[in-house]
């Protein structure tokens, strides 16, 4: 499949990771990179990326996993609406099992006849509240700046189709805050972070400028052997040089100012505000909120919420995975309480999860 | 999450939907968040049900010659 093909050229790589191998030892010292996007994660797993580098070079992972960065008390409220009478819950298939307090999941209550179901795209939720005139259709909206900008279109559209039916409950989050908020950390021990490339589709490189401006390597990198490989010589070359800047490797897909529709799309719909982060707190301004012309269609006014008190299982680590403070064997659950047929947290749960990814390909 | 896929265009209806080759698959995508005129033929990166850019070949067949070129070429 073309763009997709000869960026695995096995050839190619191995003349990068040369390239890599002479750099890392020019640079000499260890060097710890780290991918902020789950899809990175999974794909340095996946390719087997991490036993390719020399061993000066660390790689960690960030809190790119939509899912497992959803706090716990969003897991518990989405699992409340689930559970209301008529309503039809939908939302993508990487949820379900993010286990919310006392380990219930979606998947769970689905077993026990919630209608619980699994799309690809928002738009079929518009096609299920259609079809089901007499029902509430609740979207469970979650992702980054990749996946917000469809969601609001969507809204767009089921306000224009006129649809009653059709609510929305946001969990989306921005990315910029959450580097801001791991930058802000003085105990953070990063020389480089390989930026996350379809976000970046949606906000463009002008969005990480903080990372060079607290003296970092920023590489905006796309997913392919080829291009990991790249992105990972091209933070090596500004770690050595000392010369920090918003580097765009993945240029096929990337642009400078980004896709400024999508970010219309997206502002006209929801409004930043501060979000729970399961691992890091709080984080200003990370949080997207359903604006006030949309308020009919936030699913938190149609269906109000009682109080509800979520708590953490006791002896996960995800929050330090989260913040690449500790990997993944270093938890006392990890492979014997918390496996992915039974996940304890949340970095077990998705293919994207810090620990799902480790334990599949580098255990 | 974030995951996307290249795709060819193969048809747009008057609703401003595609059908996309993904890996031989045919798929459908809405183009609401294009912020650039597409055609049958195009490549775009698709992302839950929508797509999201157009990709210049030209730019990056020449992006990955030059790299290739440079890897050649450059001296560490």
């Amino acid at each position: 499949m073309k763009f997709i093909d000869e960026y695995r050229d096995p050839e190619l790589v191995r003349k990068l990771l040369n390239a890599v191998n002479v750099l890392a030892e020019k640079i000499g010292r260890p060097i710890t990179l780290m991918e902020i996007c789950g899809t990175h994660t999974h794909a340095i797993g996946r390719f087997g990326i991490r036993r390719l580098l020399p061993g000066s070079i660390r790689l960690i992972s960030g809190p790119g996993c939509p899912v497992c960065v959803t706090s716990i008390s969003d897991v518990d409220r989405a699992l409340y609406l689930a559970e209301r009478p008529n309503v039809i819950f939908a939302t993508f298939g990487d949820m379900l099992r993010i286990p919310g307090t006392g380990g219930r999941s979606l998947q769970q209550i689905r077993a026990a006849g919630a209608d619980v179901r699994i799309l690809s795209s928002p738009l079929d939720g518009l096609s299920i509240a259609e079809e089901n005139p007499t029902r509430e259709v609740v979207f469970l909206g979650i992702g980054f700046e990749t996946t917000a900008p469809t969601v609001a279109s969507t809204l767009r559209s089921a306000r224009r189709k006129g649809l009653k039916n059709f609510s929305l409950f946001s969990v989306h989050k921005t990315v910029p805050p959450a580097i801001q908020s791991l930058l802000d950390d003085p105990g953070l021990d990063i020389d480089g972070f390989i930026c996350p490339g379809h976000v970046s589709v949606i906000t463009g490189g002008e969005a990480y400028r903080l990372i060079p401006e607290a003296g970092r390597a920023a590489v905006i990198t796309g997913f392919e052997p080829v291009d990991m490989v790249d992105g990972i010589l091209l933070s090596l070359q500004q770690i050595l040089e000392k010369r920090y800047a918003v580097a765009i490797q993945y240029a096929r897909g990337v642009t400078q100012g980004g896709n400024l529709r999508a970010r219309q799309t997206m502002a006209e719909v929801f409004e930043p505000g501060d979000a729970d982060w399961r691992g890091l707190g709080v984080i200003p301004g990370s949080g997207l909120f359903i604006r006030k012309e949309y308020e009919s269609m936030n699913a938190l006014n149609r269906f109000p919420l009682p109080e509800i008190h979520s708590a953490e299982f006791e002896g996960c680590r995800c929050g330090e995975i989260l913040r690449g403070a500790m990997s993944p064997p270093e938890c006392r659950l990890f492979r014997k309480a918390c496996t992915p047929v039974n996940p304890v947290g949340p970095c077990m749960v998705s293919s994207e999860g810090t620990c799902a990814a480790y334990l599949r390909y580098e255990a | 999450m974030c995951i996307a896929f290249p795709g060819m265009i193969l048809s747009i209806d008057e609703n401003n939907f595609a059908v996309i080759n993904i890996s031989g698959t045919k798929r459908e995508a809405c183009l609401d968040l294009l912020d650039e005129p597409v055609a049958v033929g195009d490549y775009v990166i698709c992302h839950a049900g929508y797509a999201i850019h157009r990709i210049d070949e030209e730019d990056a067949k020449e992006s990955l010659a030059l790299l290739k070129e440079f890897i050649d070429h450059e001296i560490y």
